[in-house]
């Protein structure tokens, strides 16, 4: 189990999430979410694939609309926010995408610069440099600097990934399936990363996932998605202490005592 | 069912509508993407030239070549470099342009913008700062639509070249004799009525390009899918436009 960081404020939530609604047509994914995230803790939401743990997140940063509900972020509402409004919200909020979406045809140096001097246009090259450079010994990845994408490894390509969603000095992280598709060391890498990514910079991250040992090794609370709803909340033990066929099957299938 | 495919259709048509109306609303608007034009400019322009030298200076040769035993029956071999200069001036240098273009960088625009798509690329710019539509798409159809009409008075020159060629091997024309008749022929309004037409057939190449690619789902089905029809509609509007713009332009008195 995780230790409890002494920097985490659980009276200051960060995100507010209140009776969400979210349907694709006839198929309805999220049914009467609640959930608050705190200030510094890394909050693990578990479920099944396809149960809407990424439409969540990415309602949170309004790549989706939701159908009712309050969604709150930094203590902005997202309903009827000013598209301006919405896209200085994001930048407190960093988005670590499953594919880890680095941009084909830039080197991993331009993946980075590309939104560092985009939201500040009056960078000078040393700053420019001095910020790749410090993000990028953050990941361990500072030798992959002049490298493409492509020929990166898939752990690289997640380290490249958060490092840019990083440079941005963001408050709150979302890891979208951080550890899918990859070995069980570069696993324990990323979760690694993911611990260091919340001492060294104090965020508060969502981490979505259905590897356990992810939720068990950087989770300071766990929730998990049942048909729509967070019906299960609390550390690991809580979650898993069940005999509901829901549950049952994740920890089973994961080998975890 | 036929409801259903009449509703499928009018939901695109508006989609189109408003992806071209948010094009004009952030075309004129900053931060500009000067940079990124410009590599797009690269793109379409310097990495066409290949293929366009090649079709221009075949089209220039076999059009000169087969239009010679027509002007001979009326022993009217001396209109060659006239008829040759209208022909390619008006029609065939504007057409054969955007046509080569359409498959090659409309192709090109479709598929890559579809895969970034499916691999999440767009909504992680959309997520990190970044304008994508403005990086991504107004960059792209403001390239087209310098380029394309750049691109024409090139195919027009090699195809001219190519006629030069075929005509000094056959009336011993010198190629001072050959120019001097080609720019007798042509009018200013020729040239213009083709700058309009490479200017519009460039907007249209990039913008079905941009639209097909941006808007594609269905995973790599619909990167396919993107960049074919972003071909098939190009080269289709490609001759409406041609058709409308000729029809407008002879209204305009000389």
């Amino acid at each position: 189990m995780k230790k409890v960081k002494e920097f985490i404020k659980y009276d200051e939530p960060v995100i507010t999430i209140r009776d969400l609604y979210k349907s694709f047509g006839d198929l309805h994914i999220l049914r009467g979410v609640n959930l608050d995230l705190y200030q510094g803790e890394n909050l693990v939401v578990l479920g099944r694939s396809g149960t809407g743990k990424s439409v969540l997140i990415k309602i949170i940063v309004g790549l989706l609309q939701a159908d009712s509900g309050l969604v709150e972020v930094l203590g902005h509402s997202l309903k009827d926010i000013p598209v301006k409004d919405l896209q200085a919200l994001r930048l407190k909020v960093g988005f670590s995408f499953q594919s880890s979406a680095l941009y084909d045809s830039m080197t991993v140096r331009e993946n980075l610069e590309f939104p560092l001097v985009r939201v500040n246009r009056h960078l000078t090259r040393k700053e420019i440099n001095t910020a790749v450079t410090t993000v990028l010994e953050a990941v361990d990845l500072l030798q992959s600097i002049d490298q493409m994408p492509s020929e990166l490894s898939g752990g690289q390509r997640k380290r490249i990934g958060i490092a840019r969603t990083l440079i941005l000095q963001p408050q709150i992280m979302l890891y979208d399936e951080p550890t899918a598709g990859l070995d069980p060391i570069t696993c324990i890498e990323i979760n690694k990363l993911i611990n260091e990514v919340q001492d060294r910079f104090k965020t508060s991250s969502i981490i979505i996932t259905h590897d356990l040992a992810c939720a068990k090794s950087v989770g300071d609370r766990i929730v998990m998605l049942l048909d729509g709803t967070f019906e299960r909340q609390g550390n690991f033990n809580d979650i898993f202490d069940t005999d509901d066929p829901r549950v049952k099957p994740f920890r089973d299938y994961n080998f975890i005592e | 069912m036929i409801s259903k495919t009449i509703d499928k259709y009018l939901v695109e048509l508006a989609e189109i509508h408003r992806f071209v109306m948010r094009f004009f609303r952030e075309v004129f608007v900053g931060p500009f993407e000067f940079k990124e034009i410009i590599r797009q400019c690269y793109e379409i322009g310097v990495k066409s030239l290949p293929l366009i030298s090649l079709t221009g200076f075949i089209i220039g040769v076999v059009f000169t070549k087969q239009s010679r035993p027509s002007l001979a029956d009326f022993g009217a071999q001396a209109m060659l470099p006239a008829l040759i200069a209208i022909a390619v001036i008006r029609a065939l240098a504007p057409l054969v342009t955007a046509l080569i273009a359409a498959g090659k960088v409309g192709s090109q625009i479709g598929a890559e913008l579809g895969s970034m798509k499916v691999s999440e690329q767009i909504e992680a710019m959309e997520v990190s700062g970044t304008n994508p539509f403005k990086f991504l798409v107004v960059s792209r159809v403001v390239a087209t639509s310098i380029m394309i009409p750049v691109l024409m008075f090139y195919t027009a020159f090699v195809a001219l070249m190519g006629a030069q060629m075929n005509i000094a091997q056959n009336e011993a024309t010198t190629i001072t004799v050959f120019f001097t008749e080609v720019f007798d022929a042509i009018t200013f309004r020729d040239v213009f009525s083709s700058l309009i037409k490479s200017f519009v057939f460039g907007f249209t190449i990039g913008i079905v390009g941009c639209f097909q690619g941006y808007t594609s789902s269905k995973g790599t089905e619909g990167v396919g899918r993107a960049a074919n029809w972003a071909v098939v509609m190009s080269m289709f509007l490609i001759f409406i436009e041609e058709l409308l713009i000729v029809q407008i332009l002879q209204l305009i008195p000389q």
